[in-house]
């Protein structure tokens, strides 16, 4: 600001402070219009339309906390909830390492190293309609691709896969880590650029060994990096919803029956939508409360 | 707040020093250089293999495609899946559906956005913070969980069954405000307050200063914004009904329920879908890496 100082007064006067505000309006307001009607006020109307019963005829009906006694008493809402924790247990850590793994791999200076962060990045964005399909041909239980290669390596009776209600959450799981790692993996190589390449050769001078300087230099290093990838996995894998509605569509029965796709049946099928709304904002509340406590977590271990 | 460049050739210095001189010396680094590459192509092939199996198959007749042991290479080539799939589903429509909005919108998030970011990140003022909070707080709210009302208000508009529904969901997304205002933030303030100095309104600093200097920022999120539209599924699932606004996902998915025996066709279809992104893929592959290393790791 030093530059202005000269021609402008002192201290920004009241009328030069309502220019600047109308200023700044002005940029902001064609997004925030579109974001304000299509994203805040949705948000908000949530809060409201879990108390109340709707079915899409009519008016909202003010039930206040009907739809959350509905909720302890709805076994499918168990399910859903049960089904959704089970991914995310297992979606949550087994991504991160393998995500850990490629980065760490990937970030050795080797002839041929782009291309293959390009291969594992590739999954990501490939649509989720066409990677669900493929993967359902090849988790095929007599003929498909997998249970050839389990056979061939000795495995007498492989899985049936997305047709068996004990098997189809698993291959969800694998499919989701294979299409996941590799953004993860982006981001840890960000974070591992970040670190000091001194911090190594310090490490090496004390004589440490290549997995004490992982444990000591690379993961205290990582530790953003890590944190930030453990809540954007948290948020997708109780979310998660499009891979499982083309794969399995739920089932079978209700095996693979997740949060979101119990709001989706109760609201778009049933037209329930205010019960649907109580759902949603279980979803909303785990989310919220997943992300606060792992920044509590974070930033007492930082202490 | 620097952006981070994650230039896929890692260039220099980033690496940490795990190649010494110590281990030149030794054969344990031809070793352990044999160990990595070996790894990295087992692990690069079972990553490839879902779409090298996809492409195959598509070149196969639907008989073939399930065989014990697997096929691995088409014998013969049949090209003819790629012929019929134009008569036997209304591809061309979906594509020119999806092209449509995926041009559209992203080129209303990349104006709006770059736009808005402008302003929370170069004009001071009151409020701005608390606005911007809002912005980033909702990216941390899941799609799903408010789906529900924004349809009903979508319906109240008039606008669903309608592509135009698409673009009001998809045109004014946080993220790429967020994305915009990370970079802008790189950019020195001295630039914009010697504009000013020479006379320029802050729209004018917007357009011919800062907007110049934000192209790699502006490839990154044209990438992502235009991948992410073309391979929506539950906004299109939600939104379009009719057959004739679909989009191509929506249109592949019903084309596995009509032909679901044939697999070669659907395949074909899963080829044709993925295609374009693979090749918009191919050529900006460092920005899809440099925007998600933007906005992923807070500086």
């Amino acid at each position: 600001m030093s530059a202005t100082t000269i021609e402008r007064p002192r201290a920004p006067g009241r009328r030069l402070r309502r220019r600047r505000a109308l200023v700044g309006w002005t940029f902001i307001l064609p997004n925030f219009l579109g974001f304000a009607t299509f994203t805040l006020v949705p948000v908000l109307i949530l809060m409201y339309l879990g108390f109340t019963s709707w079915n899409a005829f009519g008016a909202a009906e003010f039930t206040g906390l009907e739809n959350y006694e509905r909720l302890l008493s709805d076994s499918t809402f168990h399910t859903a909830l049960l089904n959704t924790l089970y991914y995310a247990v297992f979606h949550i850590p087994l991504t991160l390492v393998a995500a850990l793994g490629l980065a760490v791999l990937l970030n050795q200076k080797l002839r041929g190293v782009a291309f293959f962060r390009t291969v594992a990045f590739f999954p990501y964005i490939t649509s989720i309609v066409a990677i669900a399909v493929v993967w359902n041909m090849l988790f095929s239980p007599e003929a498909g691709p997998v249970n050839q290669f389990l056979e061939a390596i000795g495995i007498a009776s492989p899985p049936g896969w997305t047709t068996s209600t004990d098997w189809a959450m698993p291959a969800i799981i694998l499919v989701s880590i294979w299409r996941d790692m590799g953004y993860y993996m982006l981001l840890f190589l960000a974070g591992l650029q970040a670190i000091p390449g001194e911090l190594y050769e310090a490490a090496r001078i004390d004589g440490a060994n290549a997995w004490q300087r992982f444990r000591n230099v690379t993961m205290p290093g990582l530790r953003p990096t890590t944190f930030f990838v453990t809540v954007m996995l948290t948020i997708g894998s109780f979310k998660v919803f499009d891979l499982i509605l083309v794969m399995t569509n739920g089932g079978p029965g209700t095996a693979t029956l997740v949060l979101s796709q119990y709001i989706y049946d109760t609201g778009f099928v049933e037209r329930d939508f205010g019960y649907a709304s109580t759902v949603a904002i279980v979803l909303f509340l785990i989310c919220i409360g997943v992300t606060v406590l792992q920044f509590l977590v974070n930033k007492r271990r930082e202490r | 707040m620097a952006t981070l460049t994650l230039d896929p050739p890692s260039t220099g210095t980033g690496t940490p020093g795990n190649r010494g001189r110590a281990d030149r010396r030794t054969g344990l680094h031809l070793v352990g250089r044999v160990l990595l590459y070996a790894v990295m192509l087992v692990a690069a092939a079972a990553i490839l293999v879902p779409f090298v199996w996809m492409v195959t198959s598509s070149l196969k007749n639907s008989t073939q495609v399930f065989t014990v042991p697997i096929q691995w290479l088409p014998d013969p080539v049949v090209w003819q899946n790629y012929l019929d799939i134009w008569t036997k589903a209304d591809m061309s429509t979906w594509l020119r559906n999806t092209l449509l909005l995926s041009v559209v919108i992203t080129f209303l998030q990349v104006l709006t956005g770059s736009f808005a970011a402008y302003g929370f990140s170069k004009v001071r003022f009151p409020g701005r913070d608390v606005l911007f909070l809002a912005y980033v707080g909702t990216i941390a709210v899941p799609w799903q969980a408010y789906m529900i009302p924004q349809f009903i208000l979508m319906s109240r508009f008039e606008l669903s069954n309608t592509l135009w529904a698409m673009i009001a969901l998809q045109a004014f997304g946080a993220f790429g405000v967020f994305l915009m205002k990370q970079y802008y933030e790189s950019i020195p303030e001295e630039l914009s307050e010697a504009a000013r100095i020479d006379g320029l309104s802050e729209y004018g600093i917007w357009r011919r200063v800062v907007l110049p200097l934000s192209g790699p920022a502006v490839a990154s999120l044209s990438l992502l914004t235009f991948v992410n539209v073309w391979n929506d599924y539950l906004g299109p699932l939600i939104y379009l009904r009719s057959p004739e606004i679909w989009t191509i996902q929506i249109g592949l998915k019903s084309l596995v329920s009509q032909y679901n025996a044939e697999y070669a066709l659907i395949m074909t279809g899963s080829v044709l879908s993925v295609l374009p992104i693979a090749i918009i893929f191919m050529l900006g592959q460092r920005y899809f890496v440099q925007g998600i290393a933007t906005t992923g790791v807070k500086g």
